[in-house]
């Protein structure tokens, strides 16, 4: 099969995906038994209220024709209105979304190239002190839950230092040096469990490879220490590698979520938690789009970047 | 300076556990390679061969070390270099070919990148002379395309062309050592005399001295000047290749030979039992794999077997020879053709067969350690086929598991153990226990040997005969051994790529005139004689005979 | 079964570290103090004992008091009850449900094997809390809804390994043997199969385990999981944060129990792992 009629074929599949995840999304939102409105009004519900609410939703319709009709709105770029304060979603969320991105990338650009190092270091070192220790660090750092870390964090540096603020308000700060102290708790709160995940998923990645027949061939035939990691081993590790770095964007997601609430941080993260406890379906729908478009276009790309990666992909019989 | 090219002694490697408990796996080996020889290492598995000649390149294995000894290259003790040391020498002094090139070669990395990296990144030669050196070697060793078969990725050429490859990479610097392990073991008999031909001329032209890795004495005869015979990694004998294989001193050393000195052609047969209406009979099947049918691996065969009789079915990879086994036991349901039981059809899919016609036909596998459940004791593997078609109690079953490991010459107290308490043949052993407690016609016994030491397998094969003889039981025997087949089988059917080129009483296919491919494959088998790989690959020039899977 | 026991168990003991043992009885001290916490917590849950909040600790108040005035040592007994409970509802649920149509895929394959996994693949294709979120949305937070939630989150990951163990299994020659014998479905699943999967489920129901606490606690600590006045170790690192800006360490507590169940159970199944770990050659270190 030729190289590019896999990537389309993956391509076809991830929309495809994203398809099934926009049916789950609404599926999901509107599986309540009974009637949505009464159930969001709990209590307080009146006649009027209730003939309001259903009309906004639109739920005099039938279901399939309501997701198409939302699906189509978001596919010409409309998110809709909040439930709660009919405020028009996309200036909502785009007020917030290039917080989210910057908290994400920063979080990304130090964690990925460090959880890497480490755990190349760890893998070439099997059962030596540094893999010992990289390893049980990495293990207690995923078993505590991040926001543990970012409690931690705060009662350290907030609270008992006073060097960093415990509240992310983005609102007034200007100039590189302001946003990196607000940045820089969250950030690393973030980068502690996604960079501990990603360095163990890695020593075991490049492991396996360090342990395959090819590697010993090479360190037979006389190939000194550092190119056989880079030159023979490194090819063959991408594919793994990549694939670690795209599952663990699901760390980073969950970690967003819960540290942009932790902060206050003005994200579309906290954004979403704020609208599941007024359960603003609109505003949770269009943030779940988001948040999972995002990570099934991720995984598409390590996806595709492995199948380039594979020699019997790339030079077929 | 003693002028060989490498002396070992007095090695000693240890295995380490993971709680540091240290077990001997080689102990005080002592021998030495002199310029332009060929020294064999023999043994079965777990002899240390492959750990020794690691050695020699001063490499050990994850979970080994050097305990004792020196392995002198050129005077300087190998065991002692640092890794740099190390790394000058591997690759231009010393070269390495593995057993299985397919899983050796690197898939992200050209032919060619490999062959020539080592004496590129030593400053040896440039990449273009480097490249036109290793165009030279393809040639040498009769590759097709020399100029261009480097540019192709590993998955993109055949296992032995691959073998050949390896040995190219090796020679690159004209090492002084060339160490080759078990270079032609993953191949198909036809292949692998070709590749040891070309292995032969490359050692002989290039005056390389070499350390040849093998469990087969009679590949080894072919090609080495010296043999060291190893067991439990310890020697048992040294001596040059006529010496050792003409009047071998130790025991075990005769044992070897006597195992590996079968010649298909020499096998006095037994006298030929079975007569009468088929037991079974396979009728025109049509199989294989995949849900397209356009490339079968059973097309049109055919095949009878009498009650009480061997019918050996021989072929190499991809013959369709399991194929056949697994659609008379009913693991692969056939696309055409019949099956038939005393004359009665046979149903097709195991789940339409009678749990009497199920036990009738009973089938052991290859590899003894995966098909008993590792979780289960022996006891339990064997009572439950009592349970499954007899309706066993617990008390018959009990008394009957210890008759069946009695006759299959196991004591009865194996009956605790579990499978991974057993050796290789242990295993084989209760394996075909399990298949005699139903109390078959027939049992399908694929490459039951292959898998396991000459000697050990030697033993099984006279289990088969005598358990025949006892319990009038009918073998469907499969094996890519030609050797094997004739020692056990009363008919033969010869297969190749999915049909039965030619059949018939043991004695009449493996005597000439025969079919051409018969004919191949009995000429393949390495007779335990210098010279005759010479003899084998004249007659092929002269015939124009060639290799099946290349 | 019994002797394999046994010689499992004589193994287990050899290879236990220093650490595995030190695992091995917090994680008990732990479970106990779940089962007895009625009997061992000095105050009720709910029970106001003075009027300010987070008084230090001291005289009947080992750990000070919450920000309502509550015994904060009583209540970590009562939320580690609440979390240890749902958190193994969660994964018994995911492990019934997971295991069962996994080994149901790995053995019947074909078309049902190819349906359950692509959908198995669309759901995974879900960051779990997204999917979390928005079913809490549309139910609203109730433990039943949690759990479920939860555990039908977590049967997806548990329906991989079951399958993929299932499928290395089902191509061993011993299934092929007990096949052809013409054995049924169900000795095949029971005696066949599932002997050789133990050891490694076990590995997985751990981490599945940690995962369930992990992800409980987290949703509890936003506010979307157990809703006061039911309180599990999330809700009280919630409830207690702005104690950290009294002084006290009360969020802390919950914290460190939650922390030390994880970090229990994961060296445990990490040491577990590792008794059969391959090791990278000399060479390249």
């Amino acid at each position: 099969m030729n190289i590019l009629s896999v990537i389309v074929q993956r391509l076809g599949l991830g929309i495809l995906t994203v398809l099934i995840v926009s049916i789950l999304v609404f599926v999901g939102t509107e599986i309540l038994p009974g009637d949505v409105a009464y159930a969001i009004l709990g209590q307080g519900a009146t006649p009027e209220l209730v003939a309001n609410i259903q009309e906004r939703l639109g739920l005099d319709e039938p279901a399939h024709l309501r997701y198409l009709a939302w699906l189509g709105e978001l596919l010409r770029g409309d998110l809709g209105t909040s439930l709660t304060n009919g405020a028009v979603l996309n200036d909502v969320i785009g007020e917030r979304i290039g917080n989210t991105v910057l908290l994400a990338v920063v979080t990304a650009a130090i964690a990925v190239p460090l959880s890497i190092v480490l755990g190349l270091v760890a893998s070439t070192r099997p059962d030596s002190a540094i893999d010992r220790l990289i390893s049980t660090s990495t293990l207690a750092l995923i078993s505590v839950p991040d926001f543990l870390i970012a409690v931690l964090l705060v009662s350290l540096f907030a609270v008992q230092l006073g060097w960093l603020p415990a509240i992310a308000n983005l609102n007034r700060v200007d100039g590189f040096l302001e946003y990196a102290r607000v940045l820089a708790l969250p950030v690393a709160a973030l980068s502690f469990t996604v960079m501990a995940h990603m360095a163990r998923m890695t020593r075991s990645a490049v492991l396996n490879v360090l342990t395959s027949s090819p590697i010993e061939m090479a360190i037979l035939k006389g190939v000194p220490k550092w190119r056989v990691i880079l030159v023979h081993a490194l090819p063959n590790a991408i594919a793994p590698i990549v694939n670690v770095i795209a599952l663990n964007l699901a760390y980073l997601i969950t970690g967003i979520v819960v540290i942009e609430s932790m902060f206050n941080f003005p994200g579309v993260g906290r954004l979403m938690v704020e609208g599941v406890t007024t359960r603003d379906i609109p505003l949770v729908q269009a943030a779940a789009m988001i948040f999972c478009s995002t990570y099934v276009v991720l995984n598409l790309a390590a996806d595709i970047i492995s199948l380039i990666a594979n020699p019997r992909v790339r030079h077929p019989k | 300076m003693t002028g060989n090219v490498i002396d070992v002694r007095n090695l000693s490697v240890d295995a380490i556990a993971k709680r540091g408990e240290r077990t001997p796996i080689v102990q005080d080996i002592s021998f030495s390679v002199a310029p332009g020889k060929v020294v064999a290492l023999i043994g079965e598995s777990g002899s240390g061969k492959t750990t020794i000649s690691l050695a020699c390149l001063g490499y050990a294995r994850p979970g080994c070390a050097f305990r004792g000894g020196e392995i002198l290259l050129d005077g300087s003790d190998v065991l002692q270099l640092d890794l740099v040391g190390r790394q000058q020498i591997r690759g231009v002094d010393i070269s390495y070919v593995a057993q299985s090139a397919a899983a050796s070669f690197n898939s992200a990395l050209s032919i060619n990148r490999q062959v020539t990296e080592i004496p590129q990144i030593r400053n040896l030669m440039s990449r273009d002379g480097a490249t036109r050196k290793a165009a030279a070697l393809y040639g040498e060793l009769d590759l097709p395309s020399p100029e261009t078969i480097g540019q192709r990725y590993p998955h993109q050429v055949s296992g032995g062309q691959l073998q050949r490859l390896m040995a190219a990479m090796a020679m690159m610097c004209s090492p002084k050592l060339l160490i080759l392990d078990e270079p032609t073991t993953a191949l198909d008999v036809t292949t692998q005399i070709e590749v040891l031909q070309a292995f032969k001329n490359l050692v002989r032209e290039n005056q390389t001295s070499a350390i040849y890795v093998s469990h087969d004495l009679a590949v080894v005869a072919q090609i080495a000047d010296e043999i060291l015979v190893l067991k439990d990694g310890r020697m048992v004998e040294y001596g040059p290749t006529e010496t050792i294989i003409t009047v071998p001193r130790q025991g075990y050393t005769r044992q070897l030979i006597a195992a590996a000195h079968v010649m298909p052609t020499e096998v006095t047969q037994r006298a030929s039992r079975g007569a009468g209406a088929p037991l079974l009979s396979v009728n025109g099947v049509l199989a294989g794999y995949g849900r397209q049918r356009d490339v079968p691996a059973l097309r049109d065969v055919s095949l009878d077997v009498r009650a009480a009789e061997t019918v050996g079915v021989i072929g190499e990879s991809g013959s369709g020879k399991s194929t056949l086994g697994r659609v008379v036991s009913g693991l692969m349901t056939p696309w055409k053709g019949e099956i038939l039981l005393r004359g009665q059809p046979l149903a097709a899919s195991l789940k339409q067969r009678t749990r009497d016609e199920l036990r009738e036909i009973q089938i052991v596998f290859q590899m003894a350690d995966v098909a008993l459940n590792p979780r289960h004791v022996v006891a339990k593997i064997l009572g439950r086929p009592l349970a499954f078609y007899f309706g066993a109690d617990r008390h018959a079953i009990e008394s009957r598991v210890g008759e069946l490991l009695e006759l299959v010459g196991l004591d009865p107290a194996f009956a605790r153990r579990f499978p991974r308490e057993l050796s290789g043949g242990q295993k084989q052993r209760v394996n075909l226990a399990r298949a005699l407690a139903a109390d078959p016609q027939l049992i399908i016994c694929d490459e039951i040997t292959s898998a396991l030491d000459t000697v050990v397998a030697e033993a099984i094969l006279d289990l088969l005969v005598s358990l025949q003889d006892r319990l009038n039981v009918a073998y469907i025997f499969i094996s890519h051994d030609i050797s094997t087949i004739a020692r056990i089988a009363d008919r033969v059917a010869v297969m190749r790529d999915g049909e039965v080129v030619e059949a018939g009483p043991t004695a009449e296919v493996l005597r000439p005139p025969h079919h051409d491919y018969t004919d191949l494959l009995v000429r393949s088998v390495p007779d335990l004689k210098v010279g005759w790989l010479e003899a084998v690959m004249e007659h092929r020039r002269r015939t124009g005979q060639q290799a099946a899977g290349n | 079964m019994v002797e394999h026991a046994a010689t499992a168990l004589r193994e287990f003991r050899r290879d236990l570290t220093p650490t595995a043992t030190l695992c091995l009885l917090i994680l008990s001290l732990i479970l106990l103090a779940a089962i007895l916490a009625p009997f061992l917590a000095p105050y009720r849950e709910g029970e106001i004992l003075t009027t300010g909040s987070f008084v230090s600790p001291g005289e009947g108040l080992l750990l000070g008091s919450d920000y309502l005035g509550r015994d904060l040592f009583s209540r970590l007994f009562y939320g580690l009850r609440l979390t240890v409970a749902v958190s193994f509802m969660i994964a018994i649920l995911a492990f019934l449900v997971g295991c069962s149509l996994g080994f149901l895929a790995a053995v019947l394959g074909g078309r049902f094997d190819m349906l359950i996994s692509r959908l198995v693949d669309a759901l995974i294709a879900f960051p779990a809390i997204m999917l979390a979120l928005i079913v809490l949305t549309a139910l609203g937070p109730s433990i039943p809804v949690l759990v479920v939630t939860i555990a039908f989150i977590d049967s997806t990951r548990v329906f991989r390994v079951a399958r993929a163990l299932g499928v290395d299994i089902v191509v061993q020659d011993y299934i092929e043997a007990a096949t052809v014998r013409g054995e049924r479905f169900g000795w095949l699943m029971w005696h066949e199969i599932l002997p050789n999967a133990l050891v490694p489920l076990a590995a997985e129901f751990g981490i599945r385990f940690t995962y369930a606490i992990l992800f409980i606690s987290a949703l509890s600590f936003l506010g979307l999981g157990v809703q006061p006045p039911q309180a599990d170790l999330g809700v009280l690192i919630r409830e207690n944060m702005q104690g950290l800006l009294y002084g006290t360490f009360s969020p802390i507590y919950p914290a460190l129990c939650i922390a030390a169940i994880t970090v229990s159970i994961n060296l445990l199944v990490d040491w577990y792992l590792r008794r059969n770990d391959a090791s990278s050659p000399e060479d390249l270190q």
